[in-house]
């Protein structure tokens, strides 16, 4: 499904990313976990398309399409969903009007019929109860004055509403208490099917009790330095990143 | 330099049969005198620092009585609203042209022409007209007041509520480059309500000169929703000033919509004259091109008690100019005033501009005011996580200028109005 090979990316002249190689099979849950600073965002930020960073090597496809030519919103239409680590407040703008005219457009792309408001109110109630979000919240205006916890449970509505074939969680366990961090996993399992793949990028191992990764990658220095099945992730909980470092360092 | 001017001003007042004794006649003639003595404004006088303006009107413009007489030429109004929605008033080329029958006006509610005002009217004319635009401050008021002949009387008697809006359609047609100048009287009287609108639209290919004054009388209690809608083309130039006095208890919504010019001036003074009175004003201006859109806003606090709020909002793309100038003054004697006032605008392009300066002016001690204005461009934040949803850049960009100018929008109690006004921004954002 995604191919990342031997990426690298840039802000501002300085490269972050330096030669990612990563496969993701459908129905795979994968976890990135690393210290502050390795390049964990920036990843997700690049294959989302924010144009802050420059791709300056390598290569990422899709479903066999080279999506770093895409628009950030082409990449959304081929079903890539970036759930932010700060979801932007937008006031004046309502959540109902925005996941609509998102939805509709994707559709769009996809050569589908738009939805009509009754279905699409339809489909909003369904989502809604799947990540147990309080439903007056889409009658504001998008994520503003919304608490940190409801924020990353929009992200994962409309992760829900949106339905993409891969969801990259961008440190969506940030800020949580235990009980929204249940809810936002749970609203994520809910939605795993063979069909789809997850990218979960975190810095602690919490997230993964609920959300069961099926491989766990280490990030250092815009590097993958080690991979290994979910216990890994339980070893760096247990060990911190010191040793991951000390290993990547004796290597290089 | 402004001869021209001059014998057009000998030839209007010789046209004007039987008029030599009325006080109207006298006031135009204290006009053009104070006109003369100022001249159109300089590139050094303050008011028009950032909008030179004397030039355009001085070269190509004549003033004279307007030829078409009403009657003869009764012209379908140029309308995007419904007929029966709202009462109708067409100004064709500066004509009064045409007044929605009769039916459609409410018991007791004038809306005449400024001439059949004289006649119907003399009282009202004689305590109001003049009176409150002043000849000495602005010259393009003292133009016009020289010259002033056609326009709206509009008067709305004690306690009356008129449901349907009362629109004056501006419309120009005329395919020379000319000038018009309308004049308008509207007395809201005690405790009634209205809705007026002025909306302003062009047809023709030429460049067009315009020059408005409206005096404006709220009564102690009255409520009046006073409507400016200017989208009339690349090419027209219009200077409006309007002059609006209210009484005790009175509140007064202002909008001030422009969406297209070549060069729009808007001089809006608002007088708390008496105490309780509560003033709001809103503006969005969307410039695009060349277009340069200018408001000036005067709010004059001259007793207590009184609040007013100003909200002025600007989009400028391409090489567009906008000039925002808010001035509050709050009198010795208005204490326990609160007035307000922001000025919030969105630059599309390097190559766009905005001049903005808030004047605050207080001489009392217990007052609340505030300012506030900031310039900016769209967040590439907001801009990035729109599209990281799906949704088309230009989409985007159309939503967050939708989402700036809401708070302003929103405000349009009138479904029908607040839907077109509405509709002709989404053209203009998309």
């Amino acid at each position: 499904m995604l191919h990342i090979k031997n990426l690298h990316a840039a802000i501002d002249g300085h490269e972050i990313l330096r030669g990612i190689n990563l496969d993701i099979k459908p129905g795979e849950v994968h976890a990135i976990m690393g210290p502050n600073g390795s390049g964990k965002s920036t990843l997700a930020s690049v294959l989302a398309g924010k144009d802050d960073y420059e791709v300056t090597d390598g290569s990422v496809t899709f479903e066999g399409k080279d999506i770093l030519e895409f628009s950030p919103e082409d990449r959304a239409r081929e079903g890539i969903f970036l759930a932010f680590q700060y979801p932007v407040e937008i006031p004046g703008v309502s959540s109902n009007i925005f996941l609509r005219t998102a939805l509709n457009q994707i559709r769009e792309y996809r050569g589908q019929e738009p939805l009509d408001a009754v279905h699409f109110l339809k489909l909003v109630k369904e989502k809604m109860a799947l990540v147990e979000i309080d439903p007056k919240l889409i009658s504001r205006s998008l994520n503003e004055g919304f608490s940190g916890g409801e924020k990353k449970r929009n992200e994962i509505f409309q992760m829900a509403m949106l339905e993409p074939k891969l969801a990259i969680l961008d440190e969506t366990d940030s800020g949580l208490d235990i009980d929204a961090l249940r809810i936002v996993a749970n609203g994520v399992n809910k939605l795993k099917s063979p069909h789809n793949a997850t990218i979960v990028v975190t810095h602690y191992q919490r997230l993964l009790d609920y959300i069961i990764p099926d491989f766990v990658h280490v990030l250092y220095k815009g590097r993958i330095v080690k991979s290994g099945d979910k216990s890994l992730a339980l070893e760096l909980e247990e060990k911190g990143y010191d040793w991951i470092k000390e290993e990547s360092e004796l290597v290089s | 330099m402004t001869d021209q001017i001059k014998d057009n001003f000998n030839s209007f007042e010789a046209q004007l049969n039987g008029e030599s004794k009325l006080p109207w006649h006298k006031l135009r003639k204290e006009a053009y005198s104070a006109f003369e003595s100022k001249g159109f404004p300089g590139p050094k006088d303050e008011e028009y620092k950032y909008t030179h303006v004397g030039r355009l009107f001085e070269k190509k413009v004549h003033y004279s009585i307007p030829k078409d007489e009403p009657t003869k030429s009764p012209r379908s109004v140029p309308t995007t609203f419904h007929e029966e929605d709202a009462i109708h008033i067409a100004i064709v080329d500066g004509v009064v042209a045409k007044i929605s029958g009769s039916a459609a006006i409410e018991q007791g509610i004038v809306v005449i022409t400024l001439r059949e005002a004289l006649k119907s009217h003399p009282e009202e004319l004689n305590t109001h007209f003049g009176k409150y635009a002043d000849i000495n401050k602005d010259p393009f008021t003292a133009l016009n007041t020289a010259f002033s002949y056609e326009g709206v009387f509009i008067q709305i008697p004690k306690k009356k509520k008129v449901e349907k809006p009362i629109i004056l359609h501006y419309h120009f047609r005329n395919q020379k480059e000319g000038s018009v100048q309308t004049r308008n009287l509207m007395l809201v009287g005690p405790g009634a309500e209205v809705n007026i609108v002025e909306s302003y639209s062009a047809t023709s290919s030429q460049a067009f000169f315009g020059n408005h004054v409206s005096e404006i009388v709220v009564e102690p209690n009255a409520h009046l929703n006073y409507f400016k809608l200017q989208n009339q083309g690349s090419l027209t130039c219009q200077i409006d000033n309007t002059f609006i006095h209210q009484k005790r208890d009175s509140e007064v919504r202002t909008f001030t919509f422009t969406l297209e010019g070549k060069l729009i001036r808007n001089n809006l003074n608002i007088a708390l004259d008496e105490e309780n009175s509560t003033s709001h004003m809103y503006g969005l201006y969307v410039a695009h091109g060349d277009g340069h859109i200018d408001n000036h806003t005067v709010v004059d606090h001259r007793v207590p008690n009184c609040y007013s709020n100003e909200i002025y909002k600007g989009i400028l793309d391409d090489n567009s100019k906008g000039v925002f100038n808010g001035k509050i003054f709050v009198r010795q004697d208005a204490q326990k005033t609160n007035a307000f006032q922001s000025n919030k605008n969105i630059l599309l392009t390097d190559t766009a501009s905005i001049n903005t300066k808030p004047q605050l002016e207080i001489w009392a001690d217990d007052v609340k005011c505030s300012h506030g204005c900031t310039t900016g461009q769209l967040d590439e934040k907001q801009l990035f996580y729109l599209r990281s949803r799906g949704i088309g850049a230009s989409t985007a960009r159309a939503m967050l200028l939708h989402a700036f100018v809401n708070d302003v929008l929103d405000n349009i109690e009138i479904d029908f109005l607040r839907e077109f006004i509405n509709s002709e921004i989404y053209k203009r954002l998309d």
